[in-house]
């Protein structure tokens, strides 16, 4: 199968995806029309009112529910289950690793079954474990650890599966705010050294505009594309410096706007503006 | 220091109880009744001459085939139960309705199918064992975790990896607490299968000397028969923590946390 539209650069496309949930006795249209790209090597944020269907959208991406109508394109193929090549990281950091195995273990397993070579496993876990600052908690469990540490096996998981695209859902809303900082840079280190496609999608617009080269703000619920902000920051970007220049405010405040207007039930049809 | 005083907790009780039974049975001249101090002492004679290998070994093989078969059975059939929602709707109803059923009174019917010999009463313990695993799994594979799930999907995790590294050890804590149910179960079961048409076994045993009225014997295989259970159950401990360290300690990180 090949899909002609999709030009080289692309490496996930989203067209015109609609979910609709049939419930006893009512029906909820969580996304009603959802068409955006993702170039291969950016990093994309998601930002919406709550209720916007983001999880929707994100599981949708992620293969693990089926839409409605439209179809989602990862690489130019039609994702209609998890696609291989592809790994999510989810919010509930404490629900997403097996207790009953240690860090390495959860590091290792998607490894396995994807019949990497065990010398190179090894590599990719203490590579992995490395990058993400714990190479020591290899052997604990991951509810001998905290909620940041965890998040961060996580992230290793992740990152040791080598996935062209990482997507990421509301990763950080569970942790501390000190934490929460940590683990930003972290995204972004990792996102520049691997050239990885990231697509985080999180409610918090500070986090958006700071970690991303371009925001997707979400309309409210049936959710289309408010809007699609470029984000031209610096690459090289620090917690202390970034978010005190005064182009990180006018973004900031461009999409606070946004996600304001979005919560007043704005739609891209009303303010003229069309998605891409 | 502190493993002295576990010991003393642990032992407190049985030594106050045997304290008891045997100061107010010292003198005592009644026929069910013996001296505590007598059926001890017929103890030996009882057990250790013969019958540990003629009748207890036989009980004791036949409760293990019956638990393990029952456990294989109410795991693997829990597990494709509690993953298919129809499997579930059309199945529940009857499980229920088998699960009611007191196994003693299958005894009679399963002589009918299995005969009289070790295949009936080891069919016997697994009649009744086999319940409290199967609808434990089923609700243990029912509350796995959906984060869990997703996570294994998206990982492409098989359906063999997935059975082995998501849904057995998620539901292992549920299957554990079934088959600690189905332990004690499977003694008393165990007893009664060798009540009808036996010629060997503790149960039988026991049996045999009430009808011959040898009651300090019948008393030494009761006893004999608490012991065994109070044995069992310690090995089901050690296994269960072992197997089960993740849950405890998760469960400790969750209360603490």
């Amino acid at each position: 199968m090949t899909m002609t539209t999709a030009d080289t650069g692309t490496m996930l496309e989203v067209r015109h995806l609609k979910k609709v949930f049939q419930g006893r006795g009512r029906t909820v249209e969580a996304v009603g029309d959802l068409t955006f790209k993702v170039k291969a090597g950016e990093l994309v944020c998601v930002v919406g009112p709550s209720g916007a269907g983001k999880t929707t959208l994100l599981k949708c991406v992620a293969g693990l529910l089926d839409s409605t109508s439209g179809e989602v394109l990862l690489e130019g193929r039609a994702v209609t289950g998890p696609p291989p090549g592809m790994a999510v990281v989810f919010q509930e950091y404490g629900r997403s690793l097996f207790p009953w195995m240690t860090v390495r273990q959860n590091i290792e397993l998607p490894l396995k079954e994807k019949k990497v070579p065990k010398a190179e496993r090894q590599r990719l876990v203490r590579e992995a474990l490395a990058a993400v600052g714990l190479s020591d908690a290899a052997d604990a469990h991951p509810w001998q650890l905290s909620g940041g540490m965890q998040q961060r096996v996580a992230i290793a998981r992740a990152v040791a599966y080598e996935p062209h695209i990482l997507l990421m859902d509301e990763p950080f809303a569970a942790v501390d705010a000190q934490t929460r900082a940590e683990l930003e840079d972290l995204v972004r280190s990792l996102w520049k050294r691997l050239g990885v496609t990231v697509l985080f999608i999180t409610h918090d617009i500070d986090e958006s505009v700071y970690l991303a080269e371009r925001v997707i703000v979400l309309s409210s619920s049936p959710t289309e594309v408010l809007a699609d902000v470029a984000i031209d920051l610096p690459a090289e970007r620090d917690q202390l410096g970034t978010r005190s220049l005064p182009r990180f405010a006018e973004l900031r405040a461009e999409v606070y706007r946004l996600v304001q207007q979005a919560k007043d039930g704005e739609r891209p049809s009303t303010i003229g503006k069309v998605a891409r | 220091m502190s493993a002295l005083k576990s010991v003393v907790r642990l032992l407190a009780v049985p030594a106050l109880l045997v304290a008891v039974w045997w100061t107010a049975t010292e003198g005592s001249t009644d026929y069910f009744w013996p001296p505590l101090r007598t059926i001890v002492g017929t103890f030996d004679d009882t057990w250790f001459h013969g019958r540990l290998t003629s009748d207890v070994l036989p009980s004791l093989l036949r409760l293990v085939a019956g638990y393990l078969l029952a456990l294989v059975l109410g795991i693997g059939a829990g597990v494709a139960i509690g993953s298919s929602r129809t499997l579930r709707a059309v199945l529940e109803p009857v499980l229920e309705f088998f699960r009611a059923i007191p196994p003693p009174v299958l005894v009679p019917i399963l002589m009918l199918f299995a005969g009289i010999g070790d295949g009936m009463k080891i069919l016997v313990i697994v009649t009744g064992c086999v319940w409290p695993v199967l609808l434990n799994t089923v609700e243990g594979v029912r509350a796995l975790d959906e984060v869990l799930r997703d996570t294994a999907r998206s990982y492409r995790l098989r359906r063999g990896s997935r059975l082995v590294h998501l849904v057995l050890p998620g539901a292992s804590p549920q299957i554990a607490a079934g088959a600690r149910q189905a332990l004690s179960v499977g003694i008393i079961l165990m007893v009664i299968s060798e009540m009808f048409a036996a010629s060997e076994g503790v149960g039988f045993t026991i049996i045999q000397f009430q009808r011959t009225f040898a009651i300090p014997q019948m008393w030494t295989g009761v006893i004999l028969l608490g012991v065994i259970g109070v044995a069992l159950s310690a090995l089901f401990h050690l296994a269960e923590a072992r197997v089960l360290r993740w849950y405890t300690g998760l469960r400790r990180a969750q209360r603490e946390g």
